[in-house]
């Protein structure tokens, strides 16, 4: 186990490494002179731009830059956005709310969608299994931003149950409905694959062995059933924390919360490259200890998995 | 079974338990590809999402011939925010007309074009990317492999609409092509590991080591031997993936990221409709419900396709 993980951990550092080299050679080898934006429609002083282009590390190599941020990066250090607030900063302000969303989204999704999928899995083919299979149908079919849009529509605009937009970020009250939004295509997933797997481990030997057995069907279906249909579940579950992170952009900016999704965006589009490469490193870090810890809760959920 | 030489001559005898076979009376060996196909004719869920796609691609061949009207001409006097008149089906105030006073439904029609060239491109090209380094990684093992999955990792560790957005950024000028490129930079790694985890199924199969041991070389066993096994989870998988690219390219459309606005677009038309969604929602409506009904045909297809290849669910 403890040498597992220690593997894991080392064929995590060429992935980070490349991972944040890759957004860091598209963000700076953009087109557009971020230093130049910053003095608007006034021409832009030379001395000036080449104090700041020194004082950002600008004039270095691409190559060196990296070196210099991912020495930085060790020491706690961000760097600084062009605006001269360090990214440290504006992420500690960022990520508490996209923290509460995603873990409201993400408790969402497992609750409702593991409980969805059994009930479905286990009346296969009945009214209800039918009808709930059509719902993940067509809320897979629907752009995220198009339901964020009715829903801001419909529950905010048309019956005023709530504001249309959320007005205090940190307030786990207002998030819910962008959560609700943004768990949306996870949670349909989530209902397929869990059916999915419940009706293939209805018809195995182990399930008949424990009817046969005489356990009480709480049991049967609760600790037989669940835990075995849950391995790819996790496996989905796993890789998708991180994504609701990175995809929080679109329901983030249609109900106006304070957090990642609408930081990243912003830097973005002004081109603020030190912040967007700092919150993509912070992204692929949460990415890949989720991808981690899935691969542990493997050996929980399925002891036949062992880790030499 | 090899007794069976009545059954030609005995023709018109209507066999119910035996399979229809149209054309030849014999009891031919099926190749995969023929299998799967009957069984997809059987499908009605196949037939709906055909007719689908075939009046979507339809619309983006030949968007006049379902209407008349001209997409970009505006009048903002006449038509401004102008409801829908259902009963007026395919004329040009079928679905009424948006704040530049266009015609919703032309603009729909003609905006069918983009969507389905983005998501069909970016899906060939990634399919032809991700198998390829799925099938030499799954095949040769090794360095090669170990190279090649890190290398996945790598671009997986970046969500696909935030690479995208990162990327497309950069483009001052963005046609439908760019934002192809876009996709498939951050859209190949999935296709990848699915022919990967495939080939290696395929490669320890006996008939890998008949082919060997009769001669053939690499080459012919990767791509006449493995590839044509290999292929089907691949299929299934690009189906559904093409909705969802349809639907992210809407969705860096939507950002402002994606397709400009002299080029007409399901995604384009949504953005532009969020600034009078109060007053006039069916300007978002209608192009939303088609990028939607186009996006679940692709996944309806690949759902159908994924039950006729799979020998598990017969």
């Amino acid at each position: 186990m403890g040498r597992f993980v220690a593997r894991r951990l080392l064929q995590m550092i060429p992935v980070f490494i490349g991972t944040t080299l890759l957004i860091f050679l598209m963000v700076y080898s953009l087109p557009g002179d971020p230093i130049k934006a910053l003095f608007g429609s006034k021409a832009a002083d030379p001395a000036t731009v080449a104090r700041l282009r020194h004082q950002y590390g600008l004039d270095k190599p691409l190559l060196t830059q990296y070196w210099d941020y991912l020495t930085g990066l060790f020491k706690g250090d961000f760097g600084q956005s062009f605006t001269g607030r360090p990214v440290a900063d504006l992420m500690s302000d960022a990520f508490p709310v996209t923290i509460r969303l995603a873990l409201l989204s993400f408790a969402i999704e497992v609750v409702l969608g593991v409980s969805l999928g059994m009930l479905t899995g286990l009346k296969r083919g009945k009214l209800v299994d039918q009808l709930v299979l059509i719902l993940t149908l067509v809320v897979v079919s629907i752009p995220v931003f198009v339901i964020g849009f009715l829903t801001q529509f419909t529950l905010g605009m048309k019956w005023k149950l709530i504001t249309p937009t959320v007005q205090d970020s940190m307030n786990v009250g207002q998030l819910f409905v962008p959560a609700m939004v943004l768990a949306a295509l996870s949670l349909a997933y989530v209902t397929r694959l869990t059916r999915t797997t419940v009706v293939e481990n209805l018809r195995a030997d182990f399930m008949r062995t424990a009817v046969a057995k005489g356990l009480p069907r709480r049991r049967v279906l609760g600790v037989h059933l669940m835990r075995n249909s849950l391995i790819p579940v996790v496996t989905f579950l796993g890789t998708d924390l991180g994504m609701l992170m990175g995809g929080a952009i679109v329901t983030e900016g249609i109900f106006n919360v304070q957090g990642v999704g609408n930081t990243l965006f912003k830097s973005i589009q002004t081109s603020e490259g030190p912040t967007v490469v700092g919150i993509v490193t912070v992204l692929v870090l949460v990415y890949l200890v989720s991808s981690l810890v899935v691969d542990l809760l493997y050996a929980v959920l399925d002891p036949r998995i062992r880790y030499a | 079974m090899p007794e069976k030489t009545l059954a030609p001559e005995a023709n018109p005898a209507p066999e119910a338990a035996a399979p229809a076979q149209p054309n030849s009376g014999q009891n031919k060996a099926r190749s995969l590809g023929q299998d799967a196909w009957r069984e997809l004719r059987a499908s009605p869920l196949f037939w709906i999402s055909a007719v689908l796609l075939v009046l979507f691609i339809l619309m983006a061949i030949a968007p006049s011939l379902f209407t008349s009207g001209d997409p970009r001409h505006a009048d903002l006097r006449g038509h401004y925010l102008a409801p829908p008149s259902w009963s007026h089906v395919f004329q040009d105030d079928w679905f009424g007309y948006n704040g530049q006073g266009q015609s919703v439904y032309a603009r729909t029609v003609y905006g069918a074009r983009a969507s389905i060239i983005v998501g069909v491109c970016v899906t060939l090209a990634v399919t032809v990317i991700g198998g390829f380094f799925g099938m030499l990684a799954g095949y040769f093992g090794g360095w090669l492999d170990a190279l090649l999955s890190r290398i996945t990792d790598i671009f997986f560790g970046i969500p696909l609409l935030l690479g995208a957005l990162v990327m497309l950024q950069a483009f001052a000028h963005r046609t439908v092509w760019t934002v192809v490129l876009g996709l498939t930079v951050f859209g190949w790694m999935q296709i990848a590991r699915v022919m990967r985890g495939a080939v290696i199924t395929q490669k320890q199969a006996d008939f890998v080591t008949a082919a060997r041991a009769l001669g053939a070389g690499t080459g012919r066993i990767l791509f006449r031997h493995i590839l044509p096994n290999a292929i089907g989870p691949v299929i299934v998988v690009s189906t559904i993936a093409l909705g969802g690219y349809i639907s992210t390219e809407a969705t860096l459309s939507y950002l402002g990221i994606g397709l400009q606005d002299p080029v007409i677009s399901w995604g384009v038309d949504i953005s532009a409709a969020q600034t009078t969604l109060r007053d006039a929602p069916h300007v978002l409506l209608v192009p939303a419900t088609f990028l939607s009904l186009t996006v679940l045909a692709f996944i309806l297809l690949g759902d159908a396709v994924r039950d006729a290849l799979d020998p598990k669910l017969r």
